[in-house]
């Protein structure tokens, strides 16, 4: 095994050390640096063109000159890399460790949220296979397959945030808003849970109304406008998540995860005041990583007290559901500092941006605003990126799984009489994963290389925005920079995706 | 068992299993993959649907290939310059579409395409025009691209897979050195020095990138043919490495070949767009879907139109594609398919019939 992976990495290096060398000549060949300055009238042309000669080596021929490059580059390995400098004497290295927190607040959302509900949706289409949800969700993603991402982008500047931002200044749900949400949902619901003729109707009805009244309750106490949870809600909904994951974790039936799970949910309105404290005090980074330690902690306590013998599962599902009530308290707070936000000079009661990152007029200092601002930013870019690769996810998960459950070890498994919970959740689902895992890590990799499309509609300047930019304007050290970091992860992560496959599946050998 | 007693047999509702009972029945492999095609009836569409729209749009045009002129149906070329209509638009917008779908009860005048169906742009040329010629060189690079990998990918699979050892080696450590240059990064800087070659020329360098994941995969089944009974058999009655390759192993592998194909064409449409919308693939004055969107977006608010009828036809295509691949992977691979639901299973219809059936 040791063997395999050292091999590997070796032919790894010796990849990447060709298709930088070809890359870097394809690159030089392209266009010429000084071209602008060559045509240029001002008067220290000539001298600029010396210092940018000399600079970046440009009498020296480039096979010669990726030699430099790479003589920079080995320095890694006495712990001294050196990426070169751009076209504008600033090291490339600066340059990119600025663009890869942009980029990967940029996929990153998108990419775990389309995992998250592609993953969701491709087995429920697959539990429904052949069923008109079924179809439709094929319908839906193929059509999403087929979506030029900038013209989605554009779609969704001039449709979604100009309709939304309208809606959040005057916070009013209308009659013909009210009732085809209720429809929509219905539908939704009705075609999810699916069943005999009647039960499909009184699911409808019964999803119908409450979508309808929930939103009339929240247009009448004009919670639009002051949005929050508050203790009783999030009392409410962490009993429905309690339920919900001990559910799908372990079964209604397995008494102390359901008991562990809903101390959690009680825990939430108790610890709701204190928490409020420590978020107020703006956010000291020092006091989340702690937060976060006490909860799990907790819910591992918990689950001590609540199981005596198999604890697994049950602390399994006490810190699955310890943790999302705290995300519900990291909801509420968003939730809390939106009124404040909006009136904001620098928002002005339109909150969803169409372009740039960050909001620019937004005074520093408050830590939740700028956390809001941020997150507001992300709204369209992540939605229009989560469309495109949603899909993908989808048709994937569904694939595996409707293979999964052709298997014979699932038929055993529903011969023994286990629960259909317990087939789907531990013996089909788990296998479905492990193809899984090894595309999702690939993908993940993937994200630094940044969506240069997204980040062109939407004005954000991120490693795609850095590669185009090095291309158009003929900068070598700076398009290498990215072009390495983004193959040398994309390389590796094949590695990895290689070595989990193996280690998840005993079917599967590597090296041999 | 013919069809008309198949109708009226009771296990008929059982679609899959008496098409799985039919494979007993001397149908040739190819006969079986063109019945479970054409059940899938969104993908016949979509075949029937594709058909169309290239036979629609490669009409519509002038065409010069070598000595062979064609006149096209369509009045106006990409080149003509007709006057600017600017009568009866909305929001005082220039060249806005005379296509007219709404019958004359509804709004007075009645169905007809008028001068510009789909408007016209920013110096007055003929939009439908535009649209039609960006229809056909998307469709012309995606079969480009499409025809290049397949070829590509699937000789180094099956050279890979099937012998083994160090040629092995060297074809996959390639295709790694393939796959770290990004096909969008390559198109970019060949494009930007020489993008003007034209559109065949994008077509074929990216197809020379686009082959890998495909000879991977056959690569994957090929090594696994390999090792099957009738490998051996035929080695053992002496056939040559090439007869094995071409008669054998093949045939089997073609399914895997032809869906991937499918999928890799659809992606292959919008690389295109992608790389025209970034400036790196079609270069104007030639036209292209992407390109039209890229040069019009900003001219969403006022002229929609401009925006709408390059996506839309970039949509219908990719879709299309996308439907046929689903149906030929179901055709070839019908393993996700004969799982039998709980509604199946409740059905009045005992399983055992299925079971007396098929002897």
């Amino acid at each position: 095994m040791f063997a395999y992976i050292m091999r590997r990495l070796g032919v790894l290096f010796v990849i990447l050390f060709g298709s930088s060398f070809i890359l870097y000549n394809l690159a030089a060949i392209s266009g010429d640096p000084l071209e602008a300055l060559r045509t240029s009238s001002a008067p220290n042309a000539k001298q600029q063109m010396l210092v940018l000669t000399r600079s970046l080596h440009l009498n020296i021929p480039p096979p010669i000159r990726y030699f430099i490059w790479l003589k920079g580059i080995l320095g890694v390995f006495i712990g001294h890399i050196d990426f070169g400098m751009t076209r504008n004497a600033q090291p490339v290295a600066t340059s990119i460790s600025a663009a890869i927190p942009v980029t990967i607040r940029l996929v990153a959302g998108a990419t775990f949220v389309a995992i998250l509900l592609g993953i969701t949706m491709g087995i429920v289409t697959a539990l429904r296979q052949y069923s008109r949800f079924d179809y439709f969700m094929t319908f839906v993603s193929f059509l999403m397959f087929s979506l030029p991402i900038f013209w989605v982008a554009v779609l969704l500047k001039q449709y979604l945030a100009i309709t939304f931002n309208n809606f959040l200044s005057h916070p009013t749900v209308t009659p013909g808003w009210l009732i085809g949400l209720s429809i929509a949902s219905g539908i939704f619901w009705a075609a999810v849970i699916s069943g005999s003729r009647k039960r499909v109707w009184s699911i409808f009805v019964a999803a119908a109304s409450s979508t309808g009244i929930f939103l009339e309750i929240l247009s009448i106490t004009k919670w639009f406008i002051h949005p929050g949870l508050g203790p009783v809600i999030i009392l409410g909904a962490g009993i429905g998540v309690a339920f919900a994951i001990t559910q799908l974790s372990t079964g209604i039936s397995h008494r102390p995860a359901l008991k562990a799970a809903l101390v959690m949910a009680a825990m939430g309105p108790v610890v709701y005041y204190p928490v409020q404290y420590i978020f107020n005090t703006n956010g000291r980074l020092i006091s989340f990583p702690l937060l976060v330690l006490v909860t799990i902690g907790f819910a591992v306590a918990i689950s001590f007290y609540f199981a005596k013998i198999d604890r697994g599962p049950v602390i399994r599902t006490a810190v699955l559901t310890a943790s999302l009530i705290g995300i519900l308290l990291i909801v509420d707070k968003f939730m809390q500092t939106w009124r404040p936000y909006m009136e904001t000079d620098a928002v002005n009661y339109r909150p969803i941006p169409t372009v740039s990152q960050a909001n620019s007029l937004l005074a520093p200092g408050n830590y939740w605003f700028t956390a809001l601002d941020i997150l507001v930013h992300m709204f369209l870019p992540t939605i229009a990126l989560t469309l495109i690769s949603f899909a993908g996810y989808t048709r994937y998960s569904r694939g595996t799984l409707l293979d999964v459950l052709n298997q014979d070890y699932i038929r055993t498994a529903r011969a023994k009489g286990l629960t259909e919970r317990t087939v789907i959740m531990r013996h089909a689902f788990r296998n479905t994963m492990i193809p899984l895992t090894t595309i999702i890590v690939v993908d993940i990799a993937g994200i630094i290389g940044g969506a240069i499309i997204t980040e062109r509609v939407f004005g954000w300047v991120g490693m795609g925005t850095l590669f185009n930019q090095a291309l158009t304007s003929f900068d070598l050290n700076l398009l290498m920079g990215v072009f390495l970091l983004t193959s040398f992860l994309t390389v590796f992560a094949n590695l990895v995706a290689d070595l989990l496959y193996s280690a998840l599946d005993p079917r599967i050998r590597v090296g041999g | 068992m013919g069809k008309k007693s198949n109708a009226m047999d009771p296990t008929a509702d059982f679609s899959d299993h008496s098409i799985a009972n039919l494979e007993t029945k001397g149908l040739s492999q190819g006969q079986i993959v063109r019945r479970r095609f054409i059940r899938h009836r969104a993908a016949v569409g979509s075949l029937f649907l594709l058909g169309s729209i290239i036979i629609f749009v490669f009409s519509a045009l002038n065409l010069h290939i070598l000595f062979f002129h064609y006149h096209g149906w369509w009045k106006y070329s990409t080149t003509d310059l007709p006057e600017l209509m600017y009568k009866n638009c909305p929001n005082d917008s220039i060249g806005c579409p005379t296509l007219d779908v709404i019958p004359k009860f509804i709004d007075g005048t009645g169905v007809g395409l008028g001068a510009h169906p789909f408007g016209q742009d920013d110096i007055g040329r003929d939009y439908f025009a535009l649209v039609m010629r960006g229809a056909q060189r998307s469709i012309l690079v995606m079969f480009i691209i499409g025809i290049i990998a397949a070829v590509i990918g699937t000789v180094i699979g099956a050279i890979a897979g099937f012998f083994r050892g160090w040629v092995d080696a060297v074809l996959m450590r390639f295709t790694d050195f393939i796959i770290t240059i990004p096909s969008i990064i390559i198109g970019s800087v060949i494009g930007f020095h020489f993008g003007n070659l034209g559109v065949m020329f994008l077509a074929f360098y990216l197809g020379m990138f686009s082959w890998t994941g495909l000879s991977r995969l056959v690569r994957g089944e090929f090594l696994s043919l390999r090792e099957r009974e009738f490998v051996d058999a035929a080695r053992v009655a002496g056939a040559s490495n090439r007869r094995i390759i071409f008669k054998h192993i093949l045939p089997n592998a073609v399914g895997v070949i032809i869906v991937s194909v499918t999928l890799l064409m659809s992606g292959a449409i919008l690389l295109e767009t992608a790389l025209s919308y970034l400036g790196f693939g079609v270069i104007p004055p030639d036209v292209s879907l992407g390109l039209l969107i890229s040069q019009y977006q900003d001219a969403f608010t006022t002229r929609p139109w401009l925006f709408w009828y390059p996506g839309i036809f970039i949509i219908i295509i990719a879709l299309c594609v996308n439907f046929i691949g689903d149906g030929l992977r179901d055709a070839f691979d019908p393993r996700q398919r004969a799982r039998l639901t709980k509604r199946m299973r409740t059905r009045k219809v005992p399983l055992e019939n299925q079971g007396a059936k098929s002897e």
